[in-house]
C-alpha cells in the first residue's frame, strides 16, 4: 500500500527494494547527525556505506533496526520503509524488527556462553525450533552459512569467547543468520580482524547475498569495491552519492566522492 | 637543542635524573612505610583479641559424684515431677556443698572452713538449677549417688586463668585465698579442671552475678533470624531497584534525585535507621520491641543502599557490546538482563550483598533503639516465629552488653565474643571470594 506511493528516485526495479528510507533525519540532542538521506537498499545484493569518520554512516545503519533505540537523547525523523512497512510505526515492536533485520559489530561480540547455546539463543527466544533436534539443525546450518563449522563442530561446548578474533567475528555472522533475518546489517566488522580473517568474512558476505539483503558499513574503500555492488557515500551527515559500485569507484559523478575515493579528504 | 644534558654520555647519570630517581625512591618508601605500620596495627589488634579473647573457650568445671538422697528430693517416694518441682534450688545447695566435702575427705584434702557450708564459694552459683534440671528431667537418679559436671565460681576460673589473684581477692567478699588452697588441691586431685567451653558458644546469657554460665548462643540465633530478614528483604528489593534505575529507567530530573539519595543514604549514620526503626516499626505499626523481625527491618533500611550501589556498579561493569549483541538478535530489553546481563553481574552482585550482610551482622547503634541492646538473651525462641517475634539481643549487642557488666569475667567473654563474630564476618568474606571465583570461572 505504502510502498505505491515512493518515488523510486534511482529508478530501480521496486519489486526489488528491501529498504526504502525517504527524508531521514536523525539528531542526538541537539546534532543533527543524518540529513535529508533517501535511499532504496536492494534485496540479495550487498551494499556498501562508505564515508570519512562521523559521516553517520553507522548511525544511519543502526537507525534500520532501531538500534538507535537504546540512546535516549537520539531522535529519528522521516519514513524508514522495510517491505512497504514504516518501521517507526508506533504499532511496531523493535524485537520483531531486529528478528528480521540481524546485525553484526564491529568488534566481534559472541556472548560468554558455549558455541551452540550462543547460536542456539536467538532461535530459543524466538520459537523457531520445536524441539533439541530441530534446535541442533538450525545450530549447524548457521554455523555452516556462518563458514567456521568446520573449525568448530568437535567443540560446539567450548565458550564462544575462546575463538580467534576472525573465528569470532565468523560465529557472531552465524549467530546473526540463525534467526533467519531478511536483512543483516554488518557495522565494519572487518575493522579488528587481520587480512587473513577479512578475507574470510568477505568471502562469506558475498556468499550471503545470495540469500538476504547485505547492508555493510566499512572504513575500507578497497573493501567496498570488493564486496559490494552498490556503495552509498556518506559525508557530514549527507549521502553525498547512491550508485553502483563500479560507477562510484570509476565515474563518480560529485567531486566530494571523488575526492574521498581518491584520498584528498577522509 | 637547548638541552646541553641531551649531549653528555649515557653512562653519566645526570642531575635531573638523580633528582628523579630520588624522589621515586623516597616515594616507595613512604608507601613500604605506610603498608607496614598498616600490617602493625593489624597485628597489634588480632593479637590482642585472641590474647584476650581465648580464655573464654575454657572453663573450669568440677567433676563431683553428688548423693541424690529420697527424703529431701522426693518425701512421697512416688516420682511425681509436680511434687518433686516443689523442692527449689535451696533443697540442693546442701546436697552439692556436701558432695564437695565428701570430696575434699576422699582425697585426704583438709576442709579449712567450719562446715561444708564454708565451701560454697568455690560454685557457680548456677551449680544447683543445674543439677535440679538435671533430677527433674530424670527421675530415676533420685536415691543414687550421680556423677555432676558443674561449673565453678567465676572467680575460681578466673584464679585458675591467672586472672584473680591471691592479693587481689583480699578485699573481696566473695571468696577468700583460702578458697584458693582448697581448689590447689582439688585441682591436684583432678576434681576441678579447665575444659573447652561449648556452652561459650552455645549457651544463653546469663545474670550479672553468673558469668561462669553466660554464653552467646542465643544472641547468635538472634542474629541469624535477623540476617534471614536483611537477606530475604534487602536482596530482592536491591537488586529489583538496581536494575530497574541502571537498565529501564529513562535518565531525567527524577531519577537523579532518587541516585543522589541512595548515595546520601549509604552515609547517614547508622543510628538515625534505629530512631527511625523505633518510631515507624515499634510506635506506628507495633510490631514487637527487641524483636529480630524489627531489627531485620532496621538493618534492611542500612543494607539497601550498598547492595543498590555495589549492584548497579557490577552491571555497569558488564560491556554494552552483550547488551548490542542481544538486542541485536531481537532479544528483548528484560531477556537481555536477565539471559547476559544479570549472569555476568551476578559475582558483583554476590560480592556486594554478603559484604552488605557482613556490615549489617557487625551494627550495633541501630540496635540501641529498638531495645536489642541491653536485653538479657536468656531464652531460646521455641520455633521459626518466635524467633523472629519473640525478644532477643544480637551479637555485637551481646557482646556491647558484656563488656558494660562490672565483673571482669565478662570482660573476658566480651573478648571471646568479639572472636565469634569477627570468625563470622571472615567466613562470609570469603564466602563472597569463593562465590566469586565460582561464578566468574563458569564463563
Amino acid at each position: 500500500m505504502m510502498k505505491d506511493n515512493v518515488e523510486n528516485k534511482v529508478g530501480v526495479d521496486a519489486m526489488n527494494v528491501k529498504f526504502s528510507a525517504r527524508d531521514v533525519q536523525v539528531y542526538y540532542g541537539d546534532n543533527h547527525a543524518i540529513k535529508d538521506v533517501n535511499v532504496d537498499i536492494l534485496d540479495k545484493t550487498v551494499t556498501a556505506f562508505i564515508g570519512p569518520s562521523g559521516c553517520g554512516k553507522s548511525t544511519f545503519l543502526r537507525s534500520l533496526n532501531r538500534m538507535n533505540d537504546t540512546i535516549p537523547i537520539c531522535r529519528v525523523e522521516g519514513d524508514i520503509l522495510l517491505d512497504g512497512e514504516d518501521i517507526n510505526a508506533p504499532q511496531v515492536d523493535p524485537v520483531q524488527l531486529r528478528a528480521k533485520v540481524g546485525m553484526v559489530f564491529q568488534k566481534p561480540n559472541p556472548f560468554p556462553k558455549s558455541i551452540y547455546d550462543n547460536i542456539a539463543y536467538g532461535p530459543r527466544i524466538h520459537g523457531l525450533a520445536r524441539n533439541k533436534a530441530e534446535l541442533d539443525e538450525i545450530v549447524e546450518k548457521s554455523l555452516r552459512r556462518g563458514a567456521i563449522w568446520d573449525e568448530v563442530k568437535d567443540r560446539l561446548d567450548a565458550p564462544g569467547t575462546g575463538l580467534s578474533g576472525g573465528q569470532q567475528q565468523r560465529l557472531c555472522i552465524a549467530r546473526a543468520v540463525a534467526t533467519e533475518p531478511e536483512v543483516l546489517l554488518m557495522d565494519e566488522p572487518c575493522s579488528a580482524l587481520d587480512p587473513i580473517a577479512t578475507a574470510q568474512v568477505e568471502e562469506l558476505i558475498d556468499e550471503l547475498k545470495a540469500s538476504y539483503s547485505v547492508v555493510i558499513v566499512t572504513h575500507s574503500m578497497q573493501q567496498a569495491a570488493r564486496v559490494s555492488q552498490k556503495t552509498a557515500f556518506f559525508h557530514l551527515g549527507n549521502l553525498v552519492e547512491y550508485d553502483d559500485t563500479t560507477t562510484i569507484f570509476t565515474n563518480p559523478r560529485d567531486t566530494r566522492t571523488e575526492s574521498y575515493i581518491t584520498g584528498r579528504i577522509g | 637543542m637547548t638541552d646541553a644534558t641531551n649531549t653528555g654520555s649515557l653512562y653519566d647519570v645526570d642531575a635531573r635524573t638523580k633528582k628523579r630517581n630520588a624522589a621515586e625512591k623516597r616515594f616507595r618508601i613512604y608507601g613500604m612505610i605506610a603498608i607496614g605500620l598498616g600490617l602493625v596495627f593489624l597485628v597489634a589488634l588480632l593479637s590482642t583479641i585472641v590474647v584476650r579473647g581465648i580464655p573464654a573457650f575454657q572453663q573450669t568445671k568440677l567433676t563431683l559424684p553428688i548423693a541424690l538422697p529420697e527424703e529431701t528430693l522426693d518425701k512421697s517416694g512416688v516420682r511425681d515431677i509436680e511434687v518433686m518441682k516443689k523442692v527449689s534450688t535451696f533443697g540442693y545447695n546442701p546436697l552439692i556443698e556436701q558432695a564437695l566435702a565428701d570430696a575434699l575427705d576422699a582425697n585426704g584434702i583438709e576442709n579449712p572452713f567450719e562446715d561444708a557450708k564454708g565451701l560454697k564459694p568455690i560454685l557457680s552459683s548456677s551449680a544447683a538449677a543445674v543439677v535440679r534440671d538435671e533430677v527433674l528431667a530424670n527421675p530415676e537418679l533420685v536415691g543414687t549417688t550421680h556423677t555432676f559436671e558443674i561449673l565453678a565460681a567465676s572467680r575460681v576460673d578466673g584464679y585458675l586463668k591467672g586472672r584473680v589473684t591471691r592479693e587481689s581477692v583480699a578485699r573481696d567478699n566473695n571468696i577468700d585465698a583460702a578458697h584458693f588452697d582448697v581448689v590447689d588441691a582439688l585441682r591436684d586431685a583432678g576434681i576441678i579442671a579447665k575444659g573447652f567451653n561449648f556452652d561459650f558458644i552455645t549457651g544463653a546469657d546469663a545474670s550479672e552475678s553468673r558469668p561462669e554460665q553466660a554464653g552467646i548462643g542465643v544472641s547468635m540465633l538472634g542474629s541469624l533470624f535477623m540476617m534471614f530478614v536483611v537477606l530475604g528483604l534487602s536482596l530482592p528489593i536491591g537488586v529489583a531497584a538496581s536494575i530497574y534505575l541502571e537498565e529501564f529507567a529513562t535518565q531525567n530530573r527524577f531519577t537523579d534525585i532518587i541516585e543522589v539519595n541512595i548515595s546520601n543514604l549509604a552515609a547517614v549514620p547508622s543510628i538515625v535507621f534505629g530512631i527511625l526503626g523505633l518510631a515507624v516499626f515499634i510506635q506506628f505499626m507495633h510490631l514487637p520491641q527487641s524483636a529480630p523481625l524489627v531489627g531485620g527491618l532496621v538493618l534492611t533500611l542500612m543494607t539497601l543502599p550498598t547492595i543498590i550501589i555495589s549492584t548497579r556498579a557490577s552491571l555497569k561493569a558488564v560491556p554494552p557490546s552483550i547488551r548490542e549483541a542481544a538486542l541485536g538478535i531481537g532479544a528483548s530489553k528484560m531477556q537481555t538482563v536477565f539471559h547476559h546481563v544479570l549472569p555476568l553481574a551476578m559475582p558483583g552482585i554476590l560480592t556486594g550483598t554478603i559484604i552488605g550482610l557482613a556490615q549489617a551482622l557487625g551494627e550495633t547503634a541501630p540496635l540501641l533503639l529498638i531495645g536489642m541492646v541491653g536485653y538479657i538473651a536468656s531464652n531460646y525462641p521455641d520455633g521459626v516465629a518466635s524467633g523472629f517475634l519473640d525478644p532477643n539481643s544480637a551479637m555485637p549487642a551481646q557482646i556491647y552488653e558484656w563488656a558494660k557488666r562490672a565483673d571482669p569475667a565478662y570482660y573476658e567473654r566480651a573478648w571471646g565474643g568479639i572472636i565469634i563474630l569477627l570468625v563470622f564476618l571472615m567466613t562470609m568474606n570469603i564466602l563472597a571470594v569463593i562465590l566469586r571465583r565460582r561464578f566468574e570461572r563458569r564463563w
